[in-house]
């Protein structure tokens, strides 16, 4: 509660200021912090050539796929571990790690889902039972390292749309999946990459045929139950020529005191005039107020718009994890192409996020536009780092960059780490940052219209990311919208 | 409906309000003049709890209420509001979505439902033509990139959403031109009840034109130096303010 100056008598209502509660932003309980009690097969611990191999034979994998893994992990083990990140990743013990967990399926009925599991995805609002029209969205439901049901997949089908498990899409497509799996981010990419490469287990696959409008939202949603587990997610989406589709990921954790690792890959391919829309609501357990537990959520996320006039939109809203380290970047090869950055990061307590996007401008008259928001809250460390890159032969090729920090408290940082290489004097780039604390006096404009400090701090920053919130599918800018407000309220009093 | 007594109030130390006294009923407009620096602002911004200024002593009672004992959101709920000399612009957050949560928080504390969004978008195109705000300005983000005239006629926008018992207004008048100098007046008058009042803080006369009221205060060194009349602001407007401050010299 609030103190004024003890030598002065004070007549000032006991009311928090404005100041607490920013400084205590936020305290609310993480919603999604329960654990399910369900009968998991769970791998023991620890990383060697065995390991892959065995997490390839219990997903039944063809040779070539074991192959790729193992080059993957020989190719891993030559590596270290990337430092230079803004983030305090403290070293991993990779051998403390289980590589693969699964919600064991019943004997008798191996087709069914376990209930217990059922009811999970219903605690969070994810539904797993298909309606009649074909309309909403469609989810791809991974618990652990492995996907429990994928709705809507026959009747997409019938439109030539491919949305499976990506362990369905190599027993079923393996001809796709061969041809653009490690295409946009080969395995030789970096630290986590090589790792995601070696022991990936479950992701969606989505392939979107020539000319076909994807009729609804493709989603996953991706939960952690297991202990002392790590989740390797691992995503390829393909968008033939004139394929339109949009497609939304979601994440959460159990509360636990101990840190698990998320290193996920995520691929897109977007041909001819085709579009993807990429959008994340990353929920991830952040750990608690004084930084004890939380995912570690390092994530290499590519789109190649390799075909002319193709457009790829990433946005991404960023409230959980105790670290977050990931740049969901485009690259322009063909002509014409259109890549889109919108994010949203916000960290509190003792989170730290250092996100943000690479634009790799390689075909002629290739635009790019980034709009980074970075919100800070109590001790939090929040950086945004990009790349613009226009090779000598993307002629006419432009970049907007826009990087928004917001700085809710004194003792949280914002930092910007842009790197611009222009490689032809025909094009244009353009990069606005700008640093702002939360105005005092916007604040108290909103008490005297009667809205508490709590609720005009979590109108003040909804306004500050309206731009990006804006791009979010309408279903899902609703539940951002209050993720972001719940993630601020603080403990009043 | 307010009684202040003896209010002092002091901003970084320096102490601005040395003693104020004054009532109002429902039904009345006062006038609060006097000379830059002399507190006017600061009254406005201690009885609306402006965290920026410490109160060190008197009484204020709003409609039987200690009103010094109340969070700025609760003396709003209660029926007290400030139309702001310089509106606070808030990027991003529509004149939409900033009203309602006023109104709606409003009604939660007296235990109401929400507004649904029918009823809410029907009382503010009533309530915008009062002051003649275009929809255009109402979807618009609060007072981003508005004129000074509109921003006042926002301003007043706010208190017919609002329905206040009490309005302060602080220099309303600043920075407006005779027209929306007329809207903004004409828009306090529709808005004036038998069971309201307003307090109006200015500088000159010009706002009395429109804006008639029941009794004039002059405002110097933090205290409530005169009070008469109407025809008190008219000599002011001839005379200035020195012969106030000749009559003070303890001041």
């Amino acid at each position: 509660m609030n103190n004024n100056n003890k030598d002065e008598k004070t007549l000032t209502p006991q009311q928090p200021d404005s100041e607490q509660i920013l400084q205590s932003a936020a305290q609310e309980e993480y919603k999604y912090g329960f654990v399910t009690d369900v009968d998991t097969h769970v791998i023991p611990k620890g990383l060697n050539e065995d390991v892959v191999r065995l997490i390839s034979r219990l997903k039944g994998e063809p040779e070539w796929l074991l192959e790729f893994r193992l080059k993957a992990y020989r190719y891993w083990l030559t590596l270290k571990m990337p430092t230079w990140g803004h983030v305090t990743l403290p070293e991993i013990d990779y051998q403390a790690i289980s590589y693969y967990a699964a919600p064991k399926k019943k004997e008798d009925a191996p087709k069914e889902i376990d209930p217990e599991v059922k009811k999970t995805f219903d605690k969070l609002g994810i539904p797993l039972e298909e309606q009649m029209r074909l309309s909403g969205m469609a989810v791809d439901a991974v618990m652990d390292s492995v996907s429990v049901r994928t709705t809507y997949r026959e009747k997409l089908a019938e439109l030539g749309v491919i949305f499976c498990s990506i362990s369905e899409a190599v027993k079923d497509y393996p001809d796709l999946v061969k041809k653009y799996l490690g295409s946009v981010v080969p395995y030789t990419d970096n630290f986590f990459a090589a790792l995601n490469s070696a022991v990936f287990s479950d992701g969606s696959f989505v392939y979107i045929p020539k000319g076909v409008r994807c009729p609804m939202e493709l989603s996953t949603y991706f939960r952690i139950n297991a202990a002392e587990t790590g989740q390797f997610e691992r995503t390829l989406i393909v968008a033939d020529d004139d394929a339109y589709v949009s497609y939304l990921e979601g994440c959460t954790a159990p509360m636990r005191d101990e840190n698990q690792l998320h290193a996920a890959i995520v691929e897109i391919v977007v041909e001819d005039r085709a579009e993807v829309k990429y959008s994340t609501v990353q929920n991830w357990y952040p750990g608690d107020k004084d930084g004890r537990g939380g995912i570690y959520n390092l994530v290499t996320k590519r789109g190649l718009c390799r075909g002319d006039h193709s457009k790829l939109s990433w946005t991404q809203v960023e409230t959980g994890s105790a670290i977050t380290w990931k740049y969901p970047s485009c690259v322009l090869r063909g002509d014409y192409s259109t890549g889109e950055f919108y994010s949203v990061a916000l960290t509190r307590n003792r989170q730290e996020a250092d996100t943000g996007t690479k634009m790799i401008h390689l075909g002629k008259h290739t635009s790019s536009t980034i709009v980074s928001k970075g919100i800070s809250a109590g001790h939090s460390q929040n950086s945004y780092r990009g790349m613009v890159k226009i090779a000598p032969k993307a002629v006419n090729s432009r970049n907007y960059t826009q990087c928004d920090s917001l700085l809710l408290t004194p003792t949280s940082g914002a930092h910007t780490f842009p790197v611009i290489e222009v490689g032809n004097d025909s094009s244009v780039v353009e990069h606005e940052a700008t640093t702002s604390k939360i105005n005092e006096d916007q604040i108290f404009y909103c008490n005297q219209r009667g809205i508490s400090t709590e609720d005009a701090v979590g109108l003040i920053v909804n306004g500050y990311a309206k731009e990006v919130m804006s791009k979010l599918p309408m279903e899902f800018a609703v539940e951002a919208q209050k993720l972001l407000s719940i993630s601020l309220e603080g403990s009043v009093g | 409906m307010l009684e202040i007594k003896d209010l002092r109030a002091s901003v970084e130390g320096k102490e601005i309000l040395k003693g104020i006294n004054l009532t109002v009923n429902a039904g009345e407009v006062h006038a609060i003049m006097g000379p830059n620096g002399s507190g006017k602002s600061t009254l406005s911004a201690v009885l609306t709890g402006n965290p920026a200024f410490t109160v060190t002593g008197g009484s204020v009672v709003f409609n039987g209420k200690d009103l010094l004992a109340l969070s700025p959101e609760d003396r709003a709920h209660e029926g007290l509001f400030l139309s702001f000399q310089y509106p606070v612009e808030i990027p991003g957050v529509s004149m939409v979505n900033f009203m309602r949560a006023a109104i709606n928080e409003k009604r939660k504390y007296f235990g109401e439902e929400p507004l649904s969004a029918a009823d809410f978008l029907k009382l503010m195109r009533e309530k915008r033509s009062i002051v003649q705000l275009d929809n255009k300005l109402a979807s618009r983000a609060v007072n981003e990139g508005f004129s000074g005239g509109e921003k006042k006629r926002n301003e007043i926008f706010q208190m017919a959403m609002l329905e206040p018992k009490l309005s302060i207004l602080d220099e309303t008048d600043s920075g407006l031109d005779i027209d929306a100098l007329r809207i903004v007046a004409h828009g306090v008058n529709t808005l004036k009840t038998a069971n309201n009042a307003s307090i109006v803080i200015t500088h000159y006369q010009r706002l009395l034109d429109y804006i008639k009221p029941d009794f004039v205060h002059v405002l110097y060194k933090g205290r409530i130096v005169m009070s008469a009349g109407p025809e008190l602001a008219l000599e002011l407007e001839e005379k200035g303010y020195d012969w106030i401050k000749e009559m003070h010299p303890e001041l």
